[in-house]
C-alpha cells in the first residue's frame, strides 16, 4: 500500500486507462494544459496530446452530447463537469441521449462514457456550486451512478467505470479532494465492481448508510457513539448509487434492527428514500425502530459558512438525531 | 457542374421515389389509424435527403431529426425494417422500442433519427470527433432544421466544430416552419447560412428542391471536411408540404401553400432535368416508380406480418453490461 490523495487517484485512474486503451479520451473545460481547478488533470495533456485531451468551450450541453455521439462511434470519453450543479446544463445529453440511445436504437450502439463532477458543500460555494444531485440520475434507467469516498474506491471504481460499456456518472466529494488514503502499489488493473457497498465499520446496534463526503463524518459519529454511549453502529458506504447494493444494507439491518441514512442532498425522492423503501419492502419486521433520514433541510445550500454549517449534516447533528432513536 | 450519368440518375430517382412513396403511404396508414404514436413527414424535402446522402460514402455517418424517414432511406436503411418500426413490430430497427423518431442503422452509417430538436448536430460532432481522433478520413453530415438553429445545442455544436475543424457538414433543411411557427417568428435574419461566419467556416444557401444543386454542394463540403478543412454550413431552402405532424390542421399556413398545385416538387424538377438532358428515357423513369411502388407494398406487408414485440424486448438493451 501507498498513500495517495483523492484528486491524484482520479488523475491516476484516467492516466492508467488512457495508457491502456487509446480510445479513452478526456473532454472538459480546462482539462488540458492548465490541469484543472484542483490540478486533477495535471500532466495528461502533455502525455496524451491535443487529440485525446480536449479543452472545450464553456458549453456543457454541447460537449456532453458530443461525447455521447463519440461513445456511440467507438471512443470511450471521460468528461469533466467542474461543479456538480452544472449537470443541469447537460441533462438532455445524459438523460435523453446517453441513457436512451442503446435502448431506442434497438441495441445497435453502446455508450461507454464516464462523466465526473465535484459535488457537495463545505466550501462556502453558495446555492449554485454546492448541490448533490445524484438521485436525479439514479432515477434514470440506462445510467449508472457512483460516488466514492476514498482514494482507493475512487481509483478502483473509476477504472471500472471507464471499462464499463454503459454511461456512468461519478459524483466526487469536493471536500475529499485533498484527503489522503491507502491505495495498492500496483493499480494498473485495480478494479472495484460497480454496485458493491463497503462495510466501513461493523456494529450490532444501528446501520448507518451513507456515501461520498458524508462517509468520513459518519465514521467519526460511529466512533463517538461507541466510546461515549456504548452504541455500536455499523457504517455502510454505498459507493455505488445505481446499481444500489441493497443486499448489504438488508443483511446489516437484519442484524441491527435499526436504519439511518445520512446524505448531503435533500430528502424527498432521494437515495435515502430509496434505501429505506427497499428495506421496508423487503420486510418491515426487520426494523425495530422507525427508519431515519438525516439530510439538509428543504432549502438551497446557503453561502455563509455559519448557515452552511447549520444546513449540512454534521458530526454533532447526526449524533444527536441518532441518540434520540435510542432514548 | 457535377456530372449526372444514367446510373447515378437512376439511383437518385429511385431514392427520391422511395422517400416520396414511403411518406405518402405512412400518411395514409396514419390517417387510417393503423400506425400508433405520431409521425412527422418529409414530403417536399426529398431532394435534400437524397442529394445530401448521395454525396457521402457508406462508411460516413449521418445524424437525423424527428423528421428523419427520408434521411434514413437516402442513406440506405431497409424499407421493411423501417416500416416495421413504424408499426411498432419486433422486426423493426428498434424492435418496436423507438418508433418513427428513432430509426437507426449504424452499419449503414445512420446514427439515428432523434426526437430532441437540435441534438442531431451535437451527436454529429461526437461522431466527427471519433473520426478525427482515430485519424480516419470519414465525415459526418448532420441534418437539422432552421427551427433547431435557434437552439443552444446547434450553436454549441457549430462553435466546437469550428474550433477543432471537425469533419462535419451541417445541413439545414430550411423548410419555412419550426413546428407551427413560420420562419419570421423564430429567425431574425434571412439566411441561416449567414451564421457560419460566427464560427469561422463557410456557409451557403441553396435551392433544397433542386437535387443536383444539393448533391454538388454537399460533394464540395464533404471534400473540404474529408481533407481536414473543417465544417460547412449548408442551408437548403425547401418546403414542408404537410404539417409539423400528421393530423396537424396547419391553420398557420396561407391557403396558397396548402394547395398542391402550388407545391414546388423536387421530383418533377429532377425528372424534367433528366428528360431535358436526355440522361434516361421516359419509359425508364416510369419503370423506376413502378419498382418502388412494389417495394413499399412489400414493406407494408412485411410490417403487417411481423410479430408484436414480446415482453422480454421491453427489458433488453437498457444496459450493455451487467446492472
Amino acid at each position: 500500500m501507498s498513500k495517495l490523495k483523492y484528486f491524484l487517484a482520479l488523475n491516476r485512474a484516467i492516466r492508467e486507462e488512457m495508457s491502456r486503451d487509446e480510445n479513452v479520451v478526456l473532454i472538459g473545460e480546462d482539462v488540458g494544459e492548465s490541469g484543472g481547478i484542483f490540478s486533477q488533470t495535471r500532466g495528461l495533456y502533455n502525455e496524451f496530446g491535443e487529440l485525446r485531451v480536449r479543452d472545450t468551450p464553456i458549453a456543457e450541453g454541447g460537449f456532453v452530447t458530443m461525447a455521447v455521439g463519440a461513445a456511440a462511434t467507438g471512443l470511450r470519453p471521460v468528461i469533466e463537469i467542474g461543479f456538480g450543479d452544472f449537470v443541469t446544463a447537460c441533462m438532455d445529453g445524459l438523460v435523453n441521449q446517453a441513457a436512451k440511445l442503446r435502448y431506442m436504437l434497438g441495441g445497435q450502439v453502446k455508450v461507454p462514457l464516464v462523466l465526473y463532477t465535484f459535488s457537495g458543500g463545505g466550501l462556502a460555494a453558495g446555492p449554485q456550486h454546492s448541490q448533490c444531485l445524484e438521485s436525479w440520475f439514479a432515477h434514470i434507467p440506462g445510467l449508472k451512478v457512483i460516488s466514492p469516498s476514498t482514494p482507493m474506491d475512487l481509483l478502483g471504481l473509476f477504472k471500472t467505470a471507464i471499462r464499463d460499456d454503459d454511461p456512468v456518472i461519478c459524483f466526487l466529494g469536493k471536500q475529499l479532494v485533498g484527503t489522503s488514503g491507502d491505495v495498492p502499489q500496483d493499480t494498473k488493473d485495480y478494479l472495484i465492481p460497480l454496485g458493491k457497498a463497503d462495510v466501513k465499520i461493523e456494529g450490532k446496534d444501528i446501520t448507518i448508510v451513507t456515501f461520498s463526503q458524508m462517509t468520513p463524518i459518519v465514521m467519526k459519529v460511529a466512533e463517538s457513539l461507541k466510546s461515549n454511549n456504548g452504541i455500536n453502529a455499523e457504517v455502510i458506504d454505498l459507493r455505488s448509487i445505481s446499481p444500489l447494493d441493497i443486499e448489504t444494507v438488508i443483511k446489516s439491518v437484519s442484524k441491527t434492527g435499526s436504519l439511518c441514512v445520512v446524505q448531503e442532498s435533500q430528502s424527498p425522492c432521494s437515495v435515502a428514500s430509496e434505501v429505506i423503501s427497499k428495506v421496508v419492502e423487503y420486510d418491515s419486521k426487520i426494523l425495530f425502530k422507525n427508519p431515519l433520514r438525516i439530510t439538509p433541510p428543504f432549502t438551497p445550500s446557503p453561502f455563509s459558512p455559519n448557515l452552511e454549517n447549520i444546513y449540512r449534516p454534521s458530526q454533532v447533528s447526526i449524533e444527536s438525531k441518532i441518540l434520540k432513536l435510542f432514548q | 457542374m457535377t456530372k449526372i450519368d444514367s446510373t447515378l440518375a437512376k439511383t437518385l430517382l429511385e431514392k427520391l421515389w422511395e422517400v416520396r412513396l414511403f411518406e405518402e403511404n405512412t400518411s395514409r396508414l396514419y390517417k387510417e389509424g393503423v400506425l400508433p404514436g405520431f409521425v412527422h413527414l418529409s414530403l417536399g424535402q426529398e431532394a435534400c435527403a437524397v442529394g445530401a446522402c448521395q454525396a457521402l460514402q457508406e462508411s460516413d455517418f449521418i445524424t437525423s431529426t424527428h423528421r428523419g424517414h427520408g434521411h434514413c432511406i437516402a442513406k440506405g436503411a431497409d424499407l421493411n425494417r423501417m416500416m416495421s418500426e413504424l408499426y411498432g413490430k419486433e422486426t423493426g430497427y428498434s424492435k418496436g422500442r423507438g418508433g418513427s423518431m428513432h430509426i437507426a442503422d449504424v452499419n449503414a452509417g445512420i446514427l439515428g433519427a432523434n426526437g430532441i430538436v437540435g441534438q442531431s448536430t451535437t451527436l454529429a460532432i461526437g461522431a466527427a470527433l471519433s473520426f478525427q481522433t482515430k485519424k480516419l478520413d470519414n465525415v459526418v453530415l448532420a441534418f437539422f432544421g432552421e427551427g433547431a438553429s435557434g437552439s443552444g445545442a446547434v450553436h454549441e455544436a457549430m462553435n466546437i466544430a469550428g474550433i477543432w475543424k471537425l469533419p462535419v457538414i451541417f445541413f439545414c433543411e430550411s423548410n419555412k416552419y419550426a413546428e407551427l411557427s413560420p420562419f419570421d417568428v423564430h429567425v431574425p435574419i434571412k439566411n441561416i447560412s449567414d451564421r457560419s461566419k460566427g464560427y469561422g467556416f463557410k456557409g451557403i444557401t441553396i435551392d433544397g428542391n433542386n437535387l443536383v444543386d444539393v448533391y454538388s454542394n454537399v460533394l464540395e463540403a464533404v471534400k473540404l471536411a474529408r481533407n481536414g478543412n473543417g465544417p460547412t454550413l449548408i442551408e437548403a431552402k425547401t418546403n414542408r408540404w404537410h404539417g409539423h405532424y400528421e393530423g396537424d390542421p396547419q391553420k398557420y399556413k396561407p391557403s396558397s401553400e396548402l394547395d398542391e398545385k402550388n407545391w414546388d416538387d423536387p421530383i418533377i424538377k429532377f425528372q424534367d432535368f433528366i428528360k431535358k438532358e436526355k440522361i434516361i428515357s421516359e419509359t425508364e423513369i416510369d419503370k423506376i416508380k413502378e419498382i418502388v411502388d412494389k417495394k413499399i407494398i412489400e414493406a407494408i406487408k412485411f410490417a403487417e406480418q411481423s410479430k408484436n414485440p414480446s415482453a422480454e424486448i421491453l427489458l433488453e438493451d437498457v444496459y450493455a453490461s451487467d446492472f
